[in-house]
């Protein structure tokens, strides 16, 4: 006689199910009274499906919804996902639950634009480009914390590597020279930060936060200094310009959002791959995620632990220099005093979101990026919300996520513990 | 969960560094307490004093001719640095020989302006005093509170709305009243990433860092929309000056109430951590957290009460600005206390005293770079990298240590963060 086994979920565990359900609902629910409600009828909204003049993309026809019909579907669709996660519960409640956002999202667009066009295509590539410096920053903190050091200081390294990049390329007019000097500044500072963490066992946000107050002073002051009155000199160095890939870029929609970037953006997502491969499928990447997990269990194994610590923290330094190179040479070809607006900030809640991988790393600085594109887009519809609260957006959003409303992220075990050898 | 003690028996012929207990020990470590953060300030300064040089035309220029005319290059060198440090000092402290030629003359017009740089240094000592209370006391809770920033920038404006619209009221209503707001502002500020933290474990420095983004934002929309002065700057309405803080002497000396309110603070904060249940509670759960909650104490409660009050703290800055010197909150205040206040009570090594201390250093410090700025043409960032360059001798006194040949004396580790795991 064969007993079925049946796996009970806990009450705790239903109960969150149930919340999150709830919540879907109620997502549901809001789409259809925020947006749906008072819709004259007969609007269509135009999802411009094809980027600019210029591009080398493929026209494809544009995508235009009634926007009416839109909206209702996608609230009764919510709705139902909602019922349907408090009656059974879905295994994959976050997935669940982004999507639903998505379609929020989406509702959102369709309203905030009904009657006109809405370049999908273009706020989608604007996205990518925003969340480039993002992503480099959670990178930096990816490989760095996945040794176990904890990196508060990107903010500073990419200020400084912005200011180098933006010295070098004025002075040696080669915006290539630009972004060697940002690589090799971030690596400076980060070495910096490394030797303060691993050689003094500083505490480590302590050593970040320094980093950060450091680099806002030097750069402000070499600004003050010399930027102002040589600003033909030392900071003008003009800006990469985008190149397109030769066929990749002809594909519609994928084409001109991807393959149509600086160099700095095709960097960062050469190394989101790299990245991934070497941190997961080689032996340095083991190496690594164990001095970040276990440290002595590694160095007993032989692994030299300061060693992969500093390596790592300095790569990621120079990972940050482009990262920083990006406001300067990558977009405006200027230098402002503190105008990484707290991006390297954002890129160390993208990293958490992300779950320390540089896969989840790169999606999560993709939903900033566009959260931050859309409020630039959303000025321009003249949408009846502040411009200020919609400025606030990425950092609510950096909150929530935060606040585990995808599941509480496990750290690296060591991440942040100083290696004492005895 | 420590499993890996070796079978046999600890070392006993290596001595562990501990608190020595000999007199003479005793009397090292409380030296060393003094000792290493002036020590750590002062070579901040003579770092200073090198950039200074480094960076002056006049000085790299006869460096240039070091070998033909060295004396001159030493001259030059000097000229620079003691025109900086020259300016800083007349800047915070004033010039003696003005003072008693005032004293002197008896005239109190011209007394005042001799005493000017004295009390001005005062005032702005006061904001640090109150942020370094709000950061100090949220690292004996264990918890890094970098958004000192935010929460002085909403108190000041909860005590300026509370000092603004409440129209004919007696001031002995209308001020505890007013501070009350700002109170309450700051501490609602606080209370949320500490809430975040308590409850999803959310790291307060990501947290605190966003709620000083939303506290920009907000505030630009305040004091562009609601909390709007009629006219066409983006400033608040004056406040009533029956929520005034008095002045002690006329114009234009600024020194105010609010000095001995910062003071008062602080001998409040002393009693509170060191003399009751609660206090105790707090140092408990900033020192060990496991132990804290073993013995009963709610850890949650614990943290979310420690961010609340270090918010008011901060709140009570922003109020004291408000109410006791500017009357009226402007666009885009911030003037980077969050961070100061870090460095500020990290020398003061989270103690009331010692943070008193450490903000009468930092507001002269600061009072004297403007004063820098004006006569001798260094840009008041300069004081940012000392005061990062502070933080780090302080934070590693190892370097201190090395530098100036002091005794090793382990004292023990001020744990201020944890990394990201809750």
């Amino acid at each position: 006689m064969t007993t079925a086994t049946t796996t009970r979920a806990l009450p705790a565990e239903i109960r969150r199910s149930r919340i999150i359900g709830v919540v879907l609902l109620l997502m549901g629910l809001a789409i259809f009274l925020l947006f749906g409600i008072g819709l004259e009828g007969g609007l269509t909204t135009k999802f411009g499906l094809n980027p600019g003049v210029g591009s080398q993309a493929l026209r494809i026809p544009d995508l235009t919804l009634p926007t009416g019909a839109t909206i209702y579907l996608l609230s009764a669709v919510s709705v139902f996902l909602g019922a349907a996660q408090i009656v059974r519960g879905f295994k994959r409640g976050g997935l669940v639950i982004g999507l639903v956002a998505m379609f929020f999202v989406i509702a959102f667009l369709a309203w905030a634009a009904r009657g006109k066009s809405f370049n999908l295509v273009g706020i989608l590539s604007s996205s990518v480009v925003r969340a480039t410096p993002i992503a480099l920053a959670a990178l930096c903190g990816v490989i760095s914390e996945r040794a176990g050091v904890v990196n508060i200081g990107i903010e500073g390294m990419m200020l400084m590597a912005a200011q180098a990049a933006v010295i070098a390329a004025s002075l040696t007019d080669s915006l290539l020279i630009g972004l060697v000097a940002a690589m090799f500044a971030g690596a400076l500072l980060a070495a910096a930060h490394a030797f303060l963490a691993i050689r003094f066992k500083v505490d480590q946000i302590i050593s970040g936060v320094a980093i950060n107050i450091f680099a806002t002073g030097t750069t402000s002051y070499i600004s003050s200094r010399f930027l102002q009155e040589n600003s033909e000199l030392l900071n003008n160095s003009g800006v990469l310009k985008p190149i397109a890939i030769p066929l990749l870029s002809k594909i519609p929609i994928l084409g001109p959002i991807f393959f149509e970037n600086s160099i700095i953006v095709y960097l960062m997502m050469i190394l989101v791959a790299v990245i991934h491969f070497v941190l997961f499928y080689t032996p340095w990447g083991l190496r690594t995620r164990a001095v970040g997990e276990h440290p002595k269990a590694a160095d007993t194994l032989g692994v030299d632990v300061f060693k992969i610590q500093y390596i790592n923290v300095i790569l990621g330094g120079a990972i940050a220099g482009i990262g920083g190179a990006y406001f300067t040479i990558g977009s405006a070809g200027r230098f402002d005093e503190v105008m990484t607006a707290g991006k390297g900030f954002i890129g160390l809640a993208a990293m958490i979101f992300g779950k320390w991988t540089s896969i989840g790393a790169f999606l999560a600085s993709l939903l900033f990026g566009f959260a931050d594109s859309l409020q630039v887009k959303l000025q321009i519809l003249r949408v009846p919300i502040p411009s200020e609260f919609l400025l606030m957006a990425p950092y609510i959003v950096t909150m929530i996520v935060l606040a585990g409303v995808v599941g509480r992220a496990a750290s690296p075990a060591a991440d942040g513990v100083p290696y004492e050898k005895n | 969960m420590d499993t890996t003690q070796p079978a046999v028996a600890p070392k006993t012929e290596k001595k562990r560094p501990g608190r020595s207990r000999t007199p003479s020990g005793q009397r090292s470590g409380l030296l060393q307490t003094i000792l290493i953060p002036f020590l750590a300030v002062l070579t901040g300064l003579i770092i200073g004093a090198i950039v200074i040089a480094v960076t002056d035309s006049a000085a790299v220029a006869a460096f240039g001719r070091f070998f033909q005319a060295p004396g001159a290059a030493l001259a030059a060198v000097w000229h620079a640095v003691k025109t900086a440090y020259g300016a800083l000092f007349y800047g915070s402290i004033g010039s003696l020989s003005e003072i008693t030629t005032a004293l002197g003359s008896g005239d109190p017009a011209a007394i005042r302006q001799a005493f000017w740089p004295i009390t001005e240094s005062l005032v702005a000592s006061t904001p640090y005093i109150f942020t370094g209370l709000a950061v100090g006391l949220g690292f004996k809770a264990g918890l890094f509170n970098i958004g000192a920033e935010g929460q002085f920038f909403m108190g000041s404006l909860g005590a300026a709305f509370v000092g603004y619209s409440l129209i004919g009221w007696p001031w002995y209503l209308h001020l505890p009243l007013a501070i009350l707001g700002g109170f309450a502002a700051g501490a609602i500020w606080g209370a949320i990433p500490g809430w975040l933290k308590a409850k999803t474990g959310g790291h307060e420095v990501v947290n605190t860092i966003m709620m000083n983004y939303i506290a920009y934002r907000l505030s630009d929309w305040l004091i562009n929309g609601p909390m709007k002065a009629p006219g066409f700057r983006p400033v608040t309405p004056h406040i009533q000056m029956s929520a005034a803080l008095p002045r002690l002497f006329s114009d234009p000396l600024r020194i105010n109430v609010g000095f001995f309110l910062a003071l008062i603070a602080a001998a409040l904060v002393f009693w509170f951590l060191f003399k009751t249940t609660i206090g105790f509670q707090i140092r408990a759960v900033g020192a060990n957290p496991d132990a804290a909650r073993y013995s009963g104490m709610s850890i949650t409660r614990t943290i979310v009460l420690a961010m609340t009050l270090s918010g008011g703290l901060a709140g009570l800055g922003g109020a004291s600005q408000v109410l006791g010197v500017d009357y009226w909150v402007g666009q885009g205040f911030s003037a980077g206390y969050g961070f100061d206040a870090i460095a500020v009570a990290l020398i003061g090594k989270s103690h009331p005293v010692g943070i008193v201390f450490a903000a009468l250093l930092w507001g002269f410090l600061r009072s004297g770079a403007t004063r820098m700025q004006s006569l001798a043409g260094i840009p008041i960032d300069i004081i940012s990298i000392i005061q990062a360059l502070v933080i780090v001798f302080v934070a590693a006194p190892d370097i201190i240590r090395g530098l100036y040949r002091l005794r090793k004396i382990s004292a023990e580790k001020v744990v201020l963060s944890r990394g990201w795991g809750s």
